[in-house]
């Protein structure tokens, strides 16, 4: 065992994770036959392509050293040389997760297109494993340029996905989401080129090492905010998401939902916060508002959705809300949360999208009302749903429970109203939830074609089981995952209060601070 | 007596010239139909003058100061000539598919890139201003070449009057320029700007000299007659006039800015900026009306010359890195785009419209791919070349302190992206049109390899970075 992990401790673990896709689509770029030939055979090479990366990304998972704050794996080669800019991969606590929940959906989104992509299949796995490249080295990049790079062209294969294969306004759709999420990006990429001059590298740790001046500080705080907002999506930025998860096929929204809105949370945490600790703490006021607003309004949205995809995506949002404010709470029980709980999400909602999508294929249709019954003739189904829609509710012993209890906990030491607030959206995420499954999955089985649906085929037993159990695990024993990342968690805050302990001395009052003064 | 010249500095260009007057004869005598032999004799011409240029003299001024050779020289000429050689190939391609082969055709596009090399060279604003002409004119012809059509002979007329205004314009800065400083060399001129209180003729001179050099690369507010030049001339003509004039021009903009009126930067940088802004800013909300692709592909120029100018702007070494950069992966971006859009033949007959692409990932999905990475390119959407070419001019600009100009261009490629989507939508997202005829070999091979190089130029950029370095760095030492 010892030689095993020897071994791999030796390999470029992180490299080979962020290529290896690329290798399984110049494979299926390399096929040859008729196209039914061609569809079956790259259907099987991506599926155990991202198989085997998700075993390999298990060795993250055993290797990673958990008791410390460094990044580990760590691979460094000049790239722009000139410009001290370089190929440089690792993982920290905090990163580590998300590379394993890339690798880990992936595999699961193949699946789920085994059948309801009929058409240009090859094109299509291909772009799911570019795809896994982009999500894995954004992850695990540490140069900024580096991760700007995989940042921006998740927007390729994804854009792509929506527009060929996803359904309804496609194409208005995919412009949508991409030219949004771009925009984002480049106001990002003007605060990571002003970051570098300042700095003279891009390299990530350096740059959390810097100091910035304050007012340099909330300009760049404002480009990364434009970007990582959209990309959660916060309110009001977040109307491309409805859009871009109801036209995308049921595994562009597992993937959308479960990594994509990450990306938006994870540079944050990775960014905003560590690198900018006085602009983070003076516009904290601002993302709390802005978070509980989109809690509470999303979710009342929710509530009133016809189509099921529209009422998860709302859902989404309401949850990515507990994120930013768990992040800049910056308290310890906030940060882990808000991690946990893009985990969590990642999880459950891919799930939910999932769970459309098994009675999507059947129905053609994602109207709620045309479904009914369904635990009378799909019980396995009506099993999987609920475990989810309880994950999703927040259920105590579910993966949801843990992460925004710990927000909440979080944000509750540093403003109670704000806790107070977003409490509520607990309470309205429970009633769209219930709502939903209700209208679904109970109540009188009366239409015929409603009747004539299936239960869950074992293709599909395959895609759920594992999501069933990670739901519960992460639900029963966090500790597993909170370990990982609580270390990593303690050395980003402990670094966020120093610095805001030495900048205290200026005096500068955070945003609105007199009005929750007064509120308090 | 005066001594003979040191000729050894220009050995390319007189090379060039003896060999285009050599094909001439060889063309004129030949009884048979010579093009494909003129047009690979040509190519072979560019690539050994290309050779003479990078294995000769590097640092060496010539014919009483009219010419100036050093690293900046030799790398802008080598760009061009690789961009005139590649477009040579697909003008080889068209003429022989519209039974317009000609062997004039190659050697006139001989002629405007000892033109445009003249240009690059040029270190007086004689040899600048006679450098312009032979480029201008043998481009007027072009424009005009295929004479039976009449919007071809509309594109060479128009391009020929308004080019006329615009060397006009540059003249008659030239002269403001002479008047006030007292001698036409740029060195000259470089020392009288320096010393002396920067007297409001002068001033009037630069400005008018922009104007006229703007004209050349078709910067906003000087760019109207692009669009049509564009769609009226032949295709690979067009491929032609986006790539070498605007290289060569752009590479004397900048020589000629930081050259001999380096001191003046406070006054002509805030010009720059207008026309970098406006570029950047016009060419992005044009591109989105426009059906025909040829047009398309003008106002994507006009906006690409946005960004180079901000290299300009910054006007220093780091600036003129960026400019080249930018220059040589707008090269190859665009000679790609221009093979697609010469393969786009329905049954022997040229198409030009957008909406003729639709599907093309269906019926062609090869070419299809091959477009939508130069689409995603020319956007700026990393993992691609294009992506760096953007980023090396920001890079200048947000260290020189120009964050607005910086944003607004970021902003800009925004609204660009959105019609490079619309290729790659209407390509990939729409039903089928018409099935193009399969490309030949030359188009498929430059398509193909300048998608690929796209890629390359991302992963490996050092090489290229460093030899724009290089170049930028001879610009400044002088």
């Amino acid at each position: 065992m010892t030689a095993l992990s020897n071994f791999i401790t030796q390999l470029p673990i992180l490299s080979l994770l962020t290529f290896l896709p690329l290798v399984g689509a110049a494979f299926i770029l390399a096929l040859r036959g008729d196209s039914e030939t061609v569809a079956r055979q790259s259907r099987y090479v991506a599926l155990w392509t991202t198989l085997i990366i998700f075993v390999l990304s298990l060795a993250l998972w055993f290797d990673f050293e958990p008791g410390t704050a460094a990044f580990q794996f760590e691979e460094k080669y000049d790239w722009l040389p000139q410009y001290r800019i370089s190929y440089h991969m690792g993982v920290d606590g905090i990163s580590v997760l998300f590379v394993i929940l890339s690798t880990f959906l992936t595999p699961i989104c193949i699946l789920a297109s085994w059948d309801a992509i009929q058409k240009m299949v090859r094109e299509y796995m291909i772009a799911f494993l570019v795809l896994e490249t982009m999500m894995v080295g954004m992850f695990c990049a540490m140069d900024m340029v580096l991760f700007y790079v995989f940042f921006e062209a998740v927007l390729i294969p994804m854009f792509l996905i929506i527009g060929v294969w996803g359904g309804g306004r496609r194409v208005y759709s995919a412009f949508k989401f991409f030219l949004y999420t771009l925009t984002g990006s480049v106001l990002l990429l003007a605060a990571l080129l002003a970051m570098y001059f300042q700095v003279g590298t891009t390299d990530i740790p350096a740059l959390m090492a810097a100091k910035f001046s304050h007012k340099m500080q909330i300009w760049l705080w404002l480009g990364m905010f434009a970007s990582f907002a959209v990309k959660v999506p916060m309110w009001p930025v977040h109307t491309w998401l409805p859009d871009a998860h109801v036209d995308a096929p049921t595994a562009g929204s597992v993937i959308l939902a479960g990594v994509l809105l990450k990306m938006g949370g994870y540079g944050f945490i990775r960014f905003s916060l560590p690198m900018l600790p006085d602009a983070s703490h003076y516009f904290a006021p601002l993302v709390f508002g802005l978070s509980i607003v989109g809690l509470i309004y999303t979710s009342l949205v929710a509530l009133v959705q016809t189509d099921m995809k529209k009422l998860i995506a709302y859902s989404s949002v309401a949850h990515m809300g507990y994120v930013t404010l768990g992040v800049f709470a910056a308290t310890q029980q906030g940060v882990e949360g808000a991690i946990f709980q893009m985990l969590s999400h990642g999880v459950v909602s891919a799930a939910l999208f999932l769970c459309v999508g098994v009675v999507y294929d059947r129905l053609h249709t994602r109207e709620i009302s045309r479904y009914g019954g369904l635990a009378n003739n799909m019980p396995k189904y009506a099993f999987a749903f609920m475990v989810f829609m309880l994950a999703s509710v927040g259920l105590p012993g579910t993966a949801g429970f843990v992460g925004e209890f710990l927000v909440l906990t979080g944000t509750f030491q540093v403003n109670t109203w704000v806790a107070l607030f977003a409490a509520t959206g607990v309470i309205l995420g429970a009633a769209y939830m219930l709502y939903l499954y209700r209208r679904v999955v109970y109540g009188e089985l009366t239409k015929d074609d409603v009747k004539a649906m299936l239960d869950l085929e074992p293709r599909e037993i395959a895609i759920l089981a594992p999501l069933v159990l990670v739901t519960m695990w992460m639900g029963v024993y966090p500790m597993s995952f909170l370990g990982i990342m609580s270390e990593s968690v303690a050395h980003l805050l402990k670094n966020y209060h120093d610095a805001l302990a030495t900048t205290k001395a200026a005096g500068i009052a955070p945003l609105g601070s007199q009005l929750l003064a007064w509120l308090k | 007596m005066t001594a003979v010249p040191l000729l050894g500095p220009a050995v390319p260009e007189i090379f060039m010239a003896v060999s285009a007057l050599a094909l001439l004869m060889l063309g004129a005598f030949r009884a048979k139909d010579s093009t494909t032999l003129v047009t690979w004799l040509a190519v072979a011409v560019m690539a050994v003058a290309g050779g003479l240029a990078i294995h000769g003299t590097h640092n060496a001024i010539t014919f009483n100061n009219l010419f100036v050779v050093n690293g900046f020289t030799v790398f802008a000429k080598v760009m061009t000539l690789v961009g005139a050689a590649l477009t040579l190939l697909l003008i080889n391609v068209w003429a022989h598919q519209e039974k317009a082969a000609r062997f004039e055709l190659p050697l006139i596009v001989l002629f405007a890139t000892i033109g445009m090399m003249m240009m690059i060279s040029a270190n007086d604003l004689i040899s600048l201003y006679l450098g312009i002409e032979l480029q201008s004119l043998s481009l007027y012809v072009l424009a005009a070449y295929h004479r039976d059509s009449q919007r071809a002979t509309e594109a060479g007329v128009k391009y020929f009057v308004l080019g006329a205004l615009a060397s006009g314009l540059l003249l008659y800065g030239s002269s403001l320029v002479y008047g006030f400083s007292g001698t036409t060399s740029f060195d000259g001129i470089a020392a009288a700007v320096k010393s002396g209180p920067n007297t409001i003729g002068i001033i009037v001179g630069v400005v008018f000299v922009i104007a006229g050099l703007a004209f050349k690369v078709s910067a906003v507010p000087f760019h109207m007659w692009t669009p049509d030049v564009f769609e009226g001339s032949p295709t690979p003509v067009t491929a032609f006039f986006s790539i070498a004039p605007k290289i060569a021009g752009l590479c004397l903009f900048l020589r000629v800015l930081v050259g001999p009126f380096a001191s003046m930067i406070e006054q002509w940088q805030q010009v720059i900026i207008l026309i970098s802004v406006l570029s950047m800013v016009w060419g992005s909300i044009a591109a989105i009306a426009q059906t025909s692709i040829k047009r398309l592909m003008a106002y994507s120029s006009i906006g690409h010359v946005g960004y180079v100018l901000i290299g300009l702007v910054v006007g220093n070494e780091e600036g003129a890195r960026g400019l080249l950069f930018y220059l040589l992966i707008y090269l190859f971006m665009n000679v790609g785009t221009f093979a697609v859009i010469l393969s786009m033949r329905v049954k022997g007959k040229y198409v030009e419209q957008i909406a003729d692409l639709s599907g093309l990932s269906k019926n062609n999905p090869l070419m299809a791919a091959s477009l939508a990475t130069l689409m995603f390119s020319m956007a700026g959407i990393p993992p691609l070349a294009g992506f760096l070419g953007k980023f090396y001019v920001f890079v200048a600009a947000v260290n020189a302190g120009f964050v607005a100009l910086a944003v607004v261009g970021l902003l800009a490629s925004v609204v660009g992206a959105f019609y490079y989507l619309r290729l790659i939508k209407i390509m990939y997202f729409d039903e089928p049109a018409a099935a193009f005829d399969p490309p030949g070999w030359t188009s498929g091979i430059i398509m193909g390899g300048s998608s690929i190089l796209m890629l390359v130029f991302f992963i490996i950029p050092a090489p290229l970075v460093d030899s724009a370095e290089a170049a930028a760095r001879a610009l400044f030492l002088g």
